[in-house]
């Protein structure tokens, strides 16, 4: 483990160093999310993850986002253990009706001003599952969403992509806090 | 002879032949199913890999530990009941359950046949059955019954509720602890919460376009459960998939599994608050998902194999981008190996906790590193096997402990065995087509394929025109999540995360 820690005063950290650098495109992307970051919130912004029915391949990659390739939290944004220390809720998934009071009861536990990200296809419209008896097909039916992330999963890069749009839409002027719905199964 | 044995396959023989390939399949009537349960009684070497159903009938695999013998039995239930396994096998507790959930079977002198997958939210009862009950009125999302948990007795005791959704980023699901003081008397898990119905959208799929589905059980594991389906409807219509295809699968499949086992090491260090293992193996495991999307051009590899071959052939640019991250784990690895075995309060933390006895392992027939971490050393790419592995010479690494240090071993050993295994299938990789098309015929078919969890079970039953009728894959996490259970009885609760990782169960793959 010294020899590691060592090498990487030589070597540089690896969010840096060639073979661990995102592409072009996710270098610029996480520059551009830095200075919006500083710019508009001009604080650190909290996101609560909830799988509302995933297959878990989308974790997989949010996962990503927190490791020292992309280090996500180096641009104030990170992931937190409770829904109450939360701005944003990321959630996964075609939301199974036996996940929809939880992911309710998790928005309701968010302070305002919150938004909510949907990542990938199944958050977005129910992906493959969409028609299942289920699964309400796509978050919205529970909770407003601010932000669609597609993919399928979405590759670390495209979940960057999409937190600095949800930067940039924080800044606008909000209407007030809007109310979960719970409409009655099927 | 083993008289056992020859009764085994007498039984076979008695029942009615099904189309079912390469797995026999016999068709039992209710004196001979009783007489399966009294099989199962006196061999304690006959193990139940999966229950589950179709409309009206149950089917069960077996696998006979010492003959290597892979069969299905199942029994016609006119009135809705079978007699249960749970009383012979304990791993047949939650099939049981969620095979009333799904299809209404309900199974006699059951251990448990408590409600599993449905919650009660869903607007049909029993959404598998020939004809679906609709539910009077469909409850509201925050109207539901309330789970019944098990009683415990004791004095001081206390309950601690966790989930469905938990601290980290991982998928959603209740533990139930009851402790005294610091130490776990009892926990309960109660799943279901990702169930999404996706048996029921296979069904009256054509077989490729159901293979969607197959890949999304459980996403991390997408390869090897693609590979399972994809050979159960082979052998159904009795097509063979080209070889190269094969091989690529198995490249696949190898690729899966090392950067599963890099998440997961990482991620038990970083639960006993070791987080340069974890930060080290991101970065590797960064490198291998990098690479399969050079080379698949997918980096889970999603949607890649099918039914007949595979999606596409490896790209120019694939083997050196597999090489290279190959090469970047073999230049850490060892000195990683070295932290995790040198620094004294990581090892008081993975050594002796959550310990699972070989003979509980051995009852419940829990296969991958929860198997081979306590002695069983069951891996289906060597039994019953399949191409291209008997072409390919690994080794299946088992321990005894069966603590969260064993379970992190056999990863650890399985790495390396599987970075071998790449650069063997990159230097003999077969020319030819990767795809070929599917016969319209009818058939039934079961097959395995070796995950970085454990074995998945794929079966399927076909009709003319190659249409889903039935199907069923069952995760390896069915017969390990059982185990968790007792790995964390007397244990301290702040154990649990660091047991709970070090299993790494599927929440998706058992929900279905
Ligand atoms: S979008 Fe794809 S990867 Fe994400 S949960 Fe759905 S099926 Fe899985």
């Amino acid at each position: 483990m010294w020899r590691r820690f060592a090498r990487t005063l030589i070597d540089g950290p690896a969010t840096e160093r060639a073979p661990a650098l995102p592409d072009r495109a996710a270098e610029e992307l996480a520059r551009a999310i830095e200075a919006s970051a500083r710019e508009r919130l001009g604080r650190s912004l909290a996101i609560r993850q909830v799988d509302a029915g995933s297959c878990n391949g989308c974790e997989l990659e949010i996962h990503m986002l927190n490791s020292i390739v992309y280090d996500l939290e180096r641009f104030g944004l990170k992931f937190v253990a409770s829904p109450k220390h939360a701005d944003v809720l990321m959630v996964t998934g075609p939301l199974t009706r036996n996940m929809h009071e939880a992911l309710l009861r998790a928005y309701d536990c968010t302070p305002d001003p919150k938004w909510v990200v949907a990542v990938g296809d199944c958050a977005a419209n129910g992906g493959v599952f969409a028609g299942s008896y289920a699964v309400a097909g796509g978050i919205e039916a529970a909770v407003p969403v601010d932000l669609v992330i597609r993919g399928c999963p979405p590759t670390p890069v495209q979940l960057l992509e999409g937190l600095l749009a949800l930067l940039q839409a924080a800044d606008r002027p909000r209407p007030k806090p809007r109310q979960a719905s719970a409409p009655g199964a099927i | 002879m083993d008289p056992r044995i020859e009764e085994l396959r007498a039984l076979l023989g008695q029942g009615t032949a099904m189309p079912c390939r390469p797995w026999a399949h016999a068709r039992l009537d209710r004196p001979q199913w009783e007489r399966l349960l009294l099989l199962l009684a006196a061999d304690a070497r006959l193990e139940l890999l999966s229950l589950w159903a179709e409309p009206g009938v149950v089917l069960c695999a077996l696998r006979h530990e010492e003959e290597e013998e892979f069969v299905l039995f199942s029994l016609a239930c006119p009135d809705g009941t079978y007699p249960a396994l749970s009383p012979l096998r304990p791993g047949a507790v939650r099939f049981e359950r969620m095979v009333r959930d799904l299809w209404g079977l309900v199974a006699t002198d059951a251990v448990d046949l408590r409600p599993w997958l449905d919650h009660g939210r869903w607007a049909l009862a029993a959404p598998m059955a020939a004809r679906p009950a609709r539910r009077e009125a469909p409850p509201a999302p925050t109207d539901a019954p309330q789970p019944a948990f098990l009683p415990v007795e004791g004095e001081s005791l206390h309950q601690i509720p966790v989930g469905p959704i938990h601290a980290g980023i991982i998928e959603p699901g209740h533990f139930r602890f009851t402790a005294q003081g610091e130490m776990v008397a009892r926990l309960e898990q109660r799943l279901g919460y990702v169930h999404k119905g996706t048996l029921g959208l296979m069904i009256g799929k054509p077989a490729r376009a159901a293979a969607t589905f197959a890949a999304r059980i459980s996403g991390d594991a997408t390869v090897a459960y693609s590979i399972a389906y994809a050979r159960a409807v082979e052998a159904a219509l009795g097509v063979a998939a080209p070889t190269r295809a094969v091989w690529l699968r198995a490249l696949m499949a190898e690729i899966e599994r090392i950067a599963n086992h890099l998440h997961d090491f990482g991620f038990v260090c970083n639960d006993a608050a070791f987080a340069f293992i974890h930060a080290r193996t991101g970065l590797l495991r960064e490198g291998v998902l990098r690479a399969a999307a050079t080379a698949f051009g997918h980096r889970l590899m999603m949607d890649r194999v099918l039914p007949g071959g595979i999606a596409d052939d490896l790209t120019l640019l694939g083997p050196d981008a597999i090489e290279r991250a190959l090469a970047a784990i073999e230049a850490e690895l060892p000195d990683l190996i070295a932290t995790y075995e040198n620094y004294a309060s990581l090892v008081d933390r993975v050594v002796g906790t959550g310990a699972v006895s070989a003979q509980l392992v051995a009852r419940f027939a829990a296969g991958g590193h929860v198997g081979r971490a306590a002695s069983r050393g069951f891996d289906c790419r060597k039994s019953p096997g399949y191409a291209p592995y008997d072409a390919l010479d690994f080794a299946v690494p088992v321990f005894a402990e069966g603590d969260v240090d064993a379970r992190v071993r056999v990863r650890l050993a399985e790495l390396q065995e599987s970075i071998k295994l790449v650069r063997a299938i990159l230097a003999d990789l077969p020319h030819g087509p990767v795809l070929v098309p599917l016969a319209a015929a009818a058939g039934e078919g079961a097959a395995m394929a070796e995950s970085f969890r454990g074995e998945v079970f794929a079966w399927v039953r076909l009709d003319e025109s190659a249409i889903l009728r039935g199907a069923f894959l069952r995760d390896p996490s069915w017969l390990q999540w059982p185990l968790l259970e007792a790995a964390i009885e007397d244990n301290i609760v702040p154990d649990f995360p660091l047991c709970n990782k070090s299993f790494n169960c599927s929440y998706s793959g058992v929900d279905l």
